[in-house]
């Protein structure tokens, strides 16, 4: 999977939010060998570079760092934030999170909009967080954006892909669109769900984070990852009405 | 054996407490001279909460802070035993059965089980957990109920390292970042609000799927909300962490509402990785640190451990081989 011309070797990326310790944040990574992860610089920014230790913690991960804008609630926020995650973590990518509504955390279209051309335009490599809405995908992509990163469900809800058809819809509008499905996954069947639309890879936090056993949880979703991609790859068989038997059943021998 | 104890905070105090009681000759060296907000004890709640912290924390923290309201309470600081109570609201009540599955220790009750417990609740809640063997205490008071029990046993206190003689015990939290290279400070926040309207017998924990809030009983009408729990070494004291503490605790009761805001705290305390503590030896040091948010839960079995270590040479079980 190349994004950005980055060739990144794992369809799966986690967060790093909400783990019970950065021990078990990082058997999560190395059981899953997720590729990509995202880091919140938002909160933890707080004076004198306070959460720098935490964010070595994060780079001794050893893959590559997604640094995301998440709490910002307005474009100029969000701007602010990825200026900062370019400075600290040295890079151009980011991940743009503009929330709109406090309860259901979605996206707002205007703002990520907006965020979406301004970053763009200052050189970033954005990855936007946004609905399954095409049109909107339509404008973050004649933004600049050469990644999207459609919803399956609100975040941390688990839910899953509350809208399939929207989701599919997208897919097929953009067939050459790098995509990945962030937030709202909560099990490995999901995110094989996903992976066999057609989707390029898929972003989750939550529902490994707050598993019981984080890094088995980790490891499930790695390998759903792997066989929904090879299920989308093998071109599956189209669901039919009629019984068809795998063998045949005219001129067999019976004897009873 | 004389033995030298850098930090006074609650490691420091509880490790000088168990060499002291082996009959070492004690020094405390502490730039601050007595127990106050330098410290990150000073904002702690004060739960000793083995089983509810088993939600997150591995199992030594359940298995050793049950020693805990057994050792302050020979110390002769007053422990609260009465158990926590675990809440949510209606609509994430399944955070309640993900908490009870995760943890031990804990019966279910019912909405007139809660009220016959806390009163004040009752009517609020349609259930709730109770964990019967759960304690709390005042942990300011714990504080200084320590250093004048130390200080009238002939333990000597000290601003400045003086001439050092045999083991030194380095327990001054993140402060000895210099020299354990993978501790960390994790954030913590806290507030403390005057409500004399409102009784409540235990610490009460709120389950929410966006942050978590206790509220321990801190008596006179005193109640302490916590925390907050951030990746970073600052001590601001930030305007979200207040809204959600104090908007959770205006949810858990509208009374709280009309509280007197009495104090606003904020602190970083020091954690390992593995979020566990640590004992390990460097030449005549030997570091004490990493008790992360359960410093007056588990500092109790590391004096022990660190007292096993200095006096029976035994290697205790946060002993971690250092390479440095």
């Amino acid at each position: 999977m190349r994004l950005y011309g980055i060739d990144i070797a794992s369809r799966l990326m986690l967060g790093t939010a909400q783990y019970p310790s950065p021990d078990v944040l990082a058997e999560a990574f190395r059981r899953s060998g997720a590729g990509i992860a995202t880091v919140s610089v938002r909160r933890e920014a707080g004076g004198e570079r306070a959460g720098a230790t935490f964010w070595d913690l994060v780079r001794d991960l050893g893959v590559t760092l997604l640094p995301n804008t998440a709490g910002c609630h307005s474009a100029r926020e969000a701007v602010t934030t990825a200026q900062m995650a370019r400075e600290l973590f040295d890079t151009s990518w980011i991940k743009l999170e503009v929330i709109g509504h406090a309860d259901t955390l979605q996206p707002d279209p205007f703002g990520l909009l907006e965020a979406a051309r301004i970053l763009v335009e200052e050189g970033f490599n954005v990855f936007p967080y946004t609905t399954e809405d095409v049109v909107l995908a339509d404008r973050l992509l004649s933004a600049g954006c050469e990644v999207l990163m459609p919803w399956g469900a609100p975040i941390g809800t688990g839910l899953g892909l509350t809208n399939v058809y929207g989701l599919r819809t997208l897919r097929a509008q953009f067939p050459e669109v790098p995509m990945v499905v962030d937030a709202g996954l909560g099990l490995p069947s999901q995110a094989a769900m996903a992976m066999e639309m057609g989707f390029d890879a898929v972003l989750l936090n939550t529902a490994v984070a707050k598993a019981g056993d984080p890094a088995a949880m980790a490891e499930g979703f790695a390998r759903a990852v792997e066989a929904g991609r090879l299920a989308y790859q093998a071109d599956p068989m189209e669901p039919r009405d009629m019984a068809a038997p795998s063998t045949p059943v005219i001129g067999k021998a019976f004897l009873t | 054996m004389r033995a030298t104890v850098l930090g006074a905070g609650v490691a420091g105090l509880c490790v000088a407490t168990d060499l002291a009681a082996r009959g070492c000759d004690v020094t405390v060296f502490d730039p601050a001279p007595r127990p106050g907000p330098h410290g990150c004890s000073w904002w702690a709640g004060g739960m000793l909460a083995p089983f509810c912290e088993g939600e997150t924390a591995e199992e030594p923290v359940v298995r050793l802070g049950q020693e805990a309201a057994d050792w302050w309470e020979r110390q002769g600081v007053a422990v609260q035993r009465r158990g926590t109570i675990v809440l949510t609201f209606g609509r994430d009540r399944r955070e309640l059965d993900r908490f009870a599955r995760r943890t031990d220790g804990h019966v279910q009750v019912d909405a007139d089980g809660l009220a016959a417990l806390e009163p004040d609740l009752g009517g609020r809640f349609e259930r709730a957990l109770h964990v019967a063997a759960e304690a709390h205490l005042d942990p300011r008071a714990a504080l200084i109920h320590l250093r004048d029990r130390l200080e009238k046993a002939g333990v000597a206190f000290a601003a400045e390292p003086g001439r050092v003689e045999g083991l030194t015990f380095d327990c001054r939290g993140l402060a000895a970042r210099d020299a354990l290279k993978d501790l960390r400070g994790v954030k913590g926040e806290m507030a403390v609000l005057r409500a004399p309207d409102i009784r409540l017998n235990r610490p009460i924990r709120l389950l929410h799927p966006r942050f978590s809030l206790y509220v321990v009983p801190r008596g006179d009408g005193l109640f302490m909300l916590g925390a907050t729990q951030i990746e970073s070494n600052d001590r601001r004291r930030s305007v979200r962490s207040a809204l959600e503490l104090l908007s959770a605790a205006y949810a858990l009761h509208p009374a709280f509402g009309e509280a007197e805001l009495v104090e606003i705290g904020a602190d970083a305390r020091p954690a390992f990785p593995d979020n566990l503590p640590r004992l390990s030896r460097r030449g005549d040091t030997i570091h004490v640190n990493g008790l992360f948010r359960h410093g007056f839960l588990l500092a109790p079995a590391l004096a022990r451990m660190a007292a096993e270590a200095a006096c029976d040479g035994t290697r205790p079980e946060f002993w971690h081989e250092d390479h440095c």
